[in-house]
Order: C-alpha cells, then sequence, then structure tokens
C-alpha cells in the first residue's frame, strides 16, 4: 500500500483542523470501532456559501488526508455544489487513494453532505 | 533512523553475514556432492546444525531446516495431523498464534478435524486449567507458542509440555519469537516439535527450522530429491543455513548481555511512555514478556497515523490497527486480551533490538508525545480542553 506525494502532504500537514464554536452546520460519520470517525464543521453565510469549514478525524492517515482534502475544496463554494462533491472527486483531488482505502476511510464526502444537511435542517 | 520493528525482522549481523559471503562466492557447492567443495558446504551446514540444536538444547540430528517459521509451524501441524489421523481429530490450540499456526488449524478443519482455540486472560497468558478442561480422548496436538509476536507474553511452556507428556499427547511450540531472546529449553519443557526462524535472531530471511524429538517421526512436507536427510527435500539454502547457524551461535552467546541491555530499554520506554502520555496503557503482561517488546495504547488515537508520522522523524514501529492490516481487521491477539476495537486501533508495538541504546529512549518518547498530542488535537473523541478522552456510544455511530 502506498499513498500520493499529495495524500501524505495533507496527512502530514493538514489544513483546517479543529472546531468551529456554533457552526451552521455540523456533521460526523464513521465509527471509531472501525477505525475512522471524523466530524466536519461548516459556517454558511446568507447567501449559502461555505465561509469557513474545519474538521476533526480519528482515523488512519486516508482518512485525515481526505478530511483535510475536503475542507480546501469545499470552502467557498455554494452549499449546492458542495453536495454535489463526491468520494471519488475527494479521491481524484489527492491524486488517488490505495483501493483498499477507497472505502473505508474515504468518508469526508459524506461527512460534509452531513454538515451541510445539519443545516438545511436547522434553517428550514 | 530508531528502527524498533525486530519482531517483524531483524538487521543481519556483521559477523552473519561474513560467515555467509565464502558460501555465496567460491563455496558455492551442492552439499549432496562428493567432491571436496560439496563437502565443504555440508561440513559448513553440520556446523549450522550443531548451533541451532545447542541454543534450544537439542541434539543436532534433531534439526531440520526450512525455509522460515511459517514452513516449519505447517509442517509441525500437518504433519502431525496427517500421522494420527486415525488415533483423534482433535487440536489444542491458542487464539493468539501467529497466523502460521491459526491459519494451518482453520485449514484442517476443512478435512474433520477440530481446534480448541483456547482464550488467554487478560495478562495474555492462558489458563493451565482451561488446557486441562480441553484436553479430550482424542486430542492429538496441542501447539502452544512460547512467546507472542505482538504482545510478547510468555506461556508457560514447560507446565504445557508436562500435561502433554502425562497424557501422552504430542506439544508443538512455536518459538520463533522466543529463541535468542529468552532461553529456550527443549529437553526441560518436554517439547516435541519447536518452529524457529533466522531473521528475527539477526540472521538472513528465507531460513529456519523445524526441532523434531528423537524418536517422533513425521512424514515429509517437501517431497522430492531426499535431503535434509530424507525429511526435507530441496538443495539446501546453504549460505542462508550458515547465516542462521552463525546467529544462533552469536544468540547463545549474548543472551545474558542482551537480555540485560534490552529490558532496561523496554522498561525505560514503558515508565516514560505511561508517565508522560496520558490515557496511555500497556498492553500484556509487565513481567512475563519478552525483554525487548514494547506494546502500548493510547486513547482516541488511530495507529497508521502514529506509524506513518514515526516514519517521517525515523522511528520504525507496528501497530494492531485494522487500518493498517491487510485484511482490515483489528489484531485478534489484543481483542483476546478483551481490548475494545476502538482502543486497538490505537496500539503501537516497539520490538528492540541489540541496535537500540538507552539513548534511543529519550528520542523516541519525545517524539511519541509530540505525536500523540498533535493527533489528538484532530480527534473528535479528545476534549483538548480537559485533555481527556470522550467517552462515546459504539452503537451510536453508523458502520461503514
Amino acid at each position: 500500500m502506498e499513498y500520493s506525494d499529495k495524500v501524505m502532504d495533507h496527512f502530514a500537514n493538514p489544513r483546517n483542523t479543529g472546531r468551529i464554536e456554533n457552526p451552521s452546520g455540523q456533521g460526523t460519520v464513521g465509527n471509531p470501532t472501525c477505525g475512522d470517525l471524523m466530524t466536519i464543521y461548516i459556517d454558511v453565510d446568507d447567501n449559502d456559501v461555505i465561509q469557513d469549514i474545519k474538521f476533526e478525524t480519528f482515523g488512519c492517515g486516508a482518512a485525515i488526508a481526505t478530511s483535510s482534502m475536503i475542507t480546501e475544496m469545499a470552502v467557498g463554494m455554494p452549499i449546492e455544489d458542495a453536495l454535489k462533491i463526491s468520494r471519488n472527486d475527494v479521491a481524484d483531488e489527492l491524486d488517488g487513494l490505495p483501493p483498499v482505502k477507497m472505502h473505508c476511510s474515504n468518508l469526508a464526502a459524506d461527512a460534509l453532505r452531513a454538515a451541510i444537511d445539519d443545516y438545511k435542517q436547522k434553517n428550514q | 533512523m530508531i528502527y524498533m520493528d525486530n519482531s517483524a525482522t531483524s538487521p543481519i549481523k556483521e559477523e552473519v553475514l561474513n560467515e555467509m559471503l565464502p558460501y555465496l562466492k567460491e563455496e558455492f557447492g551442492n552439499p549432496s556432492t562428493l567432491y571436496t567443495l560439496g563437502r565443504n558446504a555440508k561440513k559448513g551446514l553440520d556446523q549450522a546444525r550443531a548451533n541451532v540444536a545447542d541454543l534450544i538444547n537439542a541434539d543436532s540430528k534433531e534439526i531440520v531446516f526450512t525455509s522460515g517459521g511459517t514452513e516449519s509451524d505447517n509442517w509441525a501441524i500437518k504433519g502431525i495431523a496427517i500421522k494420527l489421523r486415525d488415533e483423534g481429530k482433535h487440536i489444542i490450540t491458542t487464539e493468539i498464534e501467529h497466523p502460521a499456526v491459526k491459519n494451518t488449524c482453520e485449514y484442517l478443519e476443512n478435512f474433520g478435524f477440530e481446534t480448541t482455540y483456547l482464550p488467554v486472560q487478560e495478562n495474555g497468558i492462558i489458563s493451565i486449567e482451561d488446557l486441562k478442561n480441553a484436553i479430550r480422548e482424542d486430542t492429538i496436538l496441542i501447539s502452544v507458542m512460547h512467546a507472542n509476536n505482538e504482545i510478547g507474553t510468555i506461556q508457560p511452556i514447560e507446565e504445557i509440555g508436562k500435561i502433554a507428556k502425562e497424557k501422552d499427547i504430542i506439544f508443538h511450540c512455536d518459538a520463533v519469537q522466543s529463541i535468542g531472546k529468552i532461553p529456550v529449553d527443549v529437553k526441560a519443557a518436554n517439547i516435541d516439535l519447536l518452529s524457529m526462524s533466522s531473521h528475527k535472531i539477526y540472521g538472513p530471511k528465507g531460513v529456519g527450522a523445524l526441532f523434531i524429538r528423537k524418536g517422533l517421526r513425521l512424514d515429509p512436507y517437501i517431497h522430492g530429491g531426499g535431503q535434509e536427510g530424507g525429511k526435507r527435500s530441496g538443495t539446501e539454502n546453504v549460505a542462508g543455513i550458515i547465516g542462521f547457524g552463525k546467529a544462533a551461535e552469536i544468540a547463545k552467546r549474548d543472551l545474558e548481555a542482551n537480555t540485560e541491555q534490552l529490558t532496561a530499554i523496554r522498561d525505560a520506554l514503558i515508565e516514560k511512555i505511561l508517565d508522560r502520555i496520558p490515557e496511555s496503557y500497556l498492553n500484556g503482561d509487565p513481567d512475563t514478556r519478552l525483554p525487548n517488546n514494547v506494546n502500548v495504547r493510547f486513547a482516541a488515537i488511530e495507529g497508521e497515523s502514529m506509524i506513518l508520522r514515526l516514519d517521517a522523524k525515523g522511528i520504525n514501529g507496528a501497530t494492531g490497527s485494522a487500518c493498517s492490516s491487510k485484511s482490515l481487521s483489528p489484531s485478534y491477539v489484543l481483542s483476546a486480551l478483551g481490548l475494545a476495537d476502538a482502543d486497538i486501533h490505537g496500539s503501537l508495538r516497539l520490538s528492540l533490538g541489540t541496535e537500540n541504546s538507552l539513548e534511543d529512549v529519550d528520542t523516541v518518547v519525545d517524539t511519541l508525545e509530540e505525536i500523540v498530542a498533535t493527533l489528538r488535537t484532530m480527534s473528535p473523541i479528545w476534549d483538548n480542553e480537559k485533555n481527556a478522552s470522550i467517552a462515546f456510544d459504539e452503537s451510536s455511530f453508523t458502520s461503514h
């Protein structure tokens, strides 16, 4: 199993770690029992654009790198566009993930969607 | 670089390599041939056999060279199963054996054999009572490892051997992790079959041995030209065997000094890690463990991340986390200790070697302290204000 340079970069120097107090939305996916747990926090402005995004992740190199990557991809995006980011998009942006990691550790897109759903629910 | 993964493999010692080199060059003869070149190779094999026998208090005639620990385990277990298949179908082993034993037993279950996997106590050691209770009329084999590859705990093999002898059951012991680290005496422990490997004791990879007690006949596992006294065919891995022999000689010579050195490093590492890193715990028994094994766990972080960050700082270790295993399941050895999966993901094994020194301890602990703290700042199950893990309910999360 080998990680791309980009995965290693995001793993070694993760962007946007931590939490946002009183976020517009937050989403958690995964399970510590499986070895991956991820929470994404978003702040959304009046035009439904993601202004700030942070993550907390318990997991392997791929889990941390995908979390970091998606925060860079989604910041400044309207939520309707951000919803369209798929697991494959995140993996592609990282120059690929080892096949064994595609399923179990590639949860960032799901976490972001959960955070946006949470925001939508709060603002119905 | 600080290499602390010697239970995975160890570097070849200079003395070992120097002993091997002539057999890769001018002394390239086939030991089965009659002329001087072949006889020289044969002499080298004889010396290596004597050295390996000496390490475990056996006779040279009781040592058969193989391709490694895995072949030795396979041969011992399948060999006994085939030999005694009309006498019984029951095998007793433990829940924490190396896959070479565990998967061999599971394979034999396809052919009507039944296996009892003895549980271990919280400290990683089996209960002798459990063993006694597991013995049946049709038990043909007890296979219990000497020291565990992950947590280093040492099983009471002398007691097990005594019981096996009383009940007239064959006793196989996987001693891959223990030879050269702690004394191994096949006579004192009444062992019938014992598996060994070269590359865990600073010898080359691709060579090991099976001790077969005098008087016990085992059919060959590898059939062919009748090398190794007809017991294991295939032209001998001469240079590898020579290296193994030298490694065994050095291991015996240096056993006491190594034990002292490694125990001091081990204990300093454990003490400082547990002292300086909050919510860190030792896995396995504090005393009844190999002098070179440290296995600890840290709450709220995952092992692969820890291993990769340690590697970036030039430190090599191993983890029981699912994310780093081929099967994507957490370590079954740590599970057998009763640990929750989430805790197993945060485990770290540092297996020491003679190249390590007490000076390494502070470097490793400083680095580890920093890495664990960094990973915790980004962990959703760590409270950075309280500097403590956050309790969670496993069932509240989705599986994926």
